[in-house]
C-alpha cells in the first residue's frame, strides 16, 4: 500500500518536475516589458487570493494568473473572465509580501488582451472602459450626462431591458436622481481638447 | 487672511453627479478660511478605463493636469476624488522628475510636481482639527457613526504615503473633533466594486451589501465617506440593494465635509444633503441635530 501512495506521489513529482523543466518565460518576460511587476518572486502564499474582495466572480485566483502567468500559460490567462471582473481595489498589491503588482500586472494583461485581440468574455466591462474613454475624448473631462446613456445603448442593456419590460426601476431611478438634483450640468469643451484627443487617439470608437 | 492656499483638482463626477460632495468642500473651505484655486482648464485623470485598458494615456492625461497645475503659484493641491488622488500619485511614481518628463509635458524643472492631498487626510491634520473644533457651534452629539475609507485613498501604500493602509484614523479622528462617536469596525477598506455598479451591479450588490450588514451588526446608525464613488454605490444604489439582499438597512451615508458643515453651521448643509437618496434627515431629527431655522 505505502509503496504504491509513494509511487503516485513520485509520479506527480515527476509531472512538476516537467512543468518547471520546460519554462516558457517569453509571455513573462513580455508582460513585464510592460512594466515592473515583479511576478517571478512570487512564492504562492495566496495573501493576495485571501484578501481579495471579488474571488466569487472570477475564474482563476489572482495567485493562479500569477502562476500561469510564470508558467507561460499564455492562453489560460488572456481568456480568463479574471483580469475583467477584478475591482483594482488594490488589496491584493498593498498586501503582498513580495511585492508584486497584481492588480497593474491584470491591467497589463488586460491591454496585451486587447492587443492581440483576444475574445473578451465579459463585454460589457470592455464596453464601458471604452464608451469612458470615448467620452473623454470627446469633451476633455468625463460627462456623465451622455456617458450613461452611451453605455446603457452600447452594451445593449437599454434593449434588454426596453424587450423584457425591466425599465420600470430605471425610470423611477432616473427620475429621483433628476429631482434632487443631480444631472443638471451642461457639457462643455475645455480649451486643450485637441491634446486630449491625441492622449486618447485609440479611442475613437 | 487665508491661513492656507491650495490649489484644487475637482475631477469629472464632482462637476456632474457628485455636486453635494463639490458644494460641501467648497462650502466647508470658505469657512475654514481656506483658499482653493482650481487647476485652470483641467481635464479628466482617465480613471479606472485608462489605467485598465491604456496606461500609456493614463499616464499622459495626468501630465497634462500637472502642467497646468504648473502655471499657478500653490505648491499643494488638494483632490477631493480618491481616484483622482491615486491617478496623480501613481503618475509621479511612474514618471520620475527627469529632463525627459520635462520635455514631453513641459514642466518647469525647478518647480517639480505638486503635493497631492487627499481630502480626509488634510482635515485631518493637527493645524485643521484645531481650526476645526474652533468652528463648532452644534457637536454632533449621540451620533454613532462607521467610517468607510474605501481603497484609492489608501492603497497601495508607497503611491498613498499611508502608513495605516489597512486601518485609517483621518476620518475617525475627524468625527470624533465634531462630537461624534466613530465606531472601530473591520471594513473600513474593504471595495464597494466603484464604477463595476454600472456592468457588474451584482458584485457591487453583494460587496455594498456586506458593508451595510457589517455597519448595522457594529450598531452604527450611519457611514460617513470621503469618496464619491463610495457615496454613489452607498447611497444612490441602496434601495435597489436593500431589494437584492431582502433586508432594510436604512443607513444615511454622509460625507465627513457635510458633517463639519453641519456641526459648524455652514449654510448650505440642507441642499448638499437633500441632493442624497437615502433620506439623511430622519435620523438627524431624531438626535436633535436637524433644526433649521
Ligand atoms: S500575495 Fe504575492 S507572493 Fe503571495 S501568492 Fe499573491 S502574488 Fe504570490
Ligand atoms: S485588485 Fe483585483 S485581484 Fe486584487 S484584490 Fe482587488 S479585486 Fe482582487
Amino acid at each position: 500500500m505505502i509503496t504504491k501512495d509513494y509511487k503516485r506521489r513520485e509520479n506527480k513529482i515527476e509531472q512538476m518536475h516537467q512543468a518547471t523543466l520546460h519554462p516558457n518565460e517569453i509571455f513573462l518576460q513580455q508582460l513585464e516589458a510592460d512594466g515592473k511587476f515583479d511576478a517571478d518572486v512570487c512564492f504562492q502564499c495566496r495573501k493576495c487570493t485571501n484578501g481579495c474582495p471579488v474571488t466569487f466572480a472570477m475564474d482563476l485566483y489572482p495567485d493562479e494568473v500569477i502562476r500561469l502567468v510564470i508558467l507561460g500559460q499564455r492562453e489560460a490567462v488572456l481568456k480568463c473572465r479574471t483580469i475583467w471582473v477584478c475591482a483594482a481595489c488594490e488589496t491584493c498589491t498593498a498586501r503582498c509580501p513580495n511585492g508584486v503588482k497584481i492588480a497593474e500586472l491584470m491591467d497589463a494583461i488586460k491591454e496585451r488582451t486587447l492587443l492581440e485581440r483576444v475574445p473578451v468574455p465579459q463585454p460589457q466591462i470592455l464596453t464601458l472602459h471604452r464608451t469612458f474613454l470615448k467620452n473623454v475624448r470627446k469633451w476633455g473631462r468625463a460627462f456623465e450626462g451622455t456617458l450613461l446613456p452611451a453605455y446603457l445603448l452600447r452594451s445593449g442593456q437599454f434593449l434588454h431591458k426596453w424587450r423584457e419590460r425591466l425599465w420600470g426601476w430605471d425610470i423611477k431611478f432616473g427620475w429621483r436622481l433628476l429631482y434632487r438634483g443631480r444631472f443638471f450640468h451642461f457639457p462643455k469643451k475645455i480649451r486643450g481638447k485637441k491634446e486630449i484627443r491625441n492622449i486618447l487617439i485609440h479611442h475613437k470608437k | 487672511m487665508k491661513i492656507f492656499e491650495l490649489a484644487y483638482y475637482p475631477g469629472c463626477s464632482l462637476q456632474g453627479t457628485a455636486k453635494d460632495y463639490a458644494e460641501s468642500i467648497i462650502g466647508i473651505c470658505e469657512s475654514l478660511d481656506i483658499q482653493l484655486t482650481e487647476v485652470p482648464d483641467w481635464n479628466c485623470c482617465g480613471a479606472t478605463a485608462a489605467h485598465s485598458i491604456d496606461r500609456r494615456a493614463s499616464l499622459d492625461l495626468v501630465g497634462r493636469i500637472f502642467r497646468q497645475a504648473a502655471q499657478m503659484p500653490q505648491s499643494e493641491m488638494l483632490v477631493p476624488c480618491p481616484m483622482c488622488f491615486n491617478r496623480l500619485k501613481t503618475a509621479i511614481l511612474a514618471q520620475p522628475f527627469d529632463q525627459k518628463t520635462e520635455d514631453q509635458y513641459r514642466i518647469p524643472m525647478e518647480k517639480g510636481f505638486p503635493k497631492i492631498w487627499d481630502t480626509a487626510n488634510f482635515f485631518a491634520t493637527q493645524q485643521m482639527m484645531e481650526t476645526i473644533s474652533n468652528k463648532v457651534q452644534q457637536p454632533l452629539k449621540g451620533l454613532k457613526v462607521v467610517c468607510y475609507y474605501g481603497c484609492m485613498a489608501n492603497r497601495p501604500s508607497e503611491i498613498s504615503d499611508e502608513t495605516d493602509f489597512e486601518n485609517p484614523q483621518s476620518l475617525d479622528r475627524i468625527v470624533m473633533n465634531l462630537g461624534a462617536t466613530p465606531i472601530a469596525w473591520p471594513f473600513k477598506t474593504d471595495c464597494c466594486g466603484a464604477t463595476q455598479v454600472l456592468s457588474r451591479p451584482d458584485i457591487v450588490s453583494h460587496l455594498v451589501g456586506n458593508l451595510y450588514d457589517m455597519a448595522r451588526r457594529v450598531g452604527a446608525q450611519a457611514v460617513v465617506v470621503s469618496c464619491q464613488m463610495c457615496h454613489a454605490n452607498l447611497d444612490i444604489y441602496q434601495e435597489k440593494i436593500e431589494a437584492d439582499w431582502g433586508r432594510r438597512f436604512n443607513l444615511p451615508i454622509y460625507y465627513f465635509s457635510e458633517l463639519i458643515g453641519l456641526a459648524s453651521n455652514v449654510s448650505g448643509v440642507e441642499k448638499w444633503l437633500s441632493s442624497h437618496l437615502t433620506d439623511p434627515f430622519p435620523l438627524l431629527r431624531e438626535l436633535g441635530l436637524w433644526n433649521p431655522t
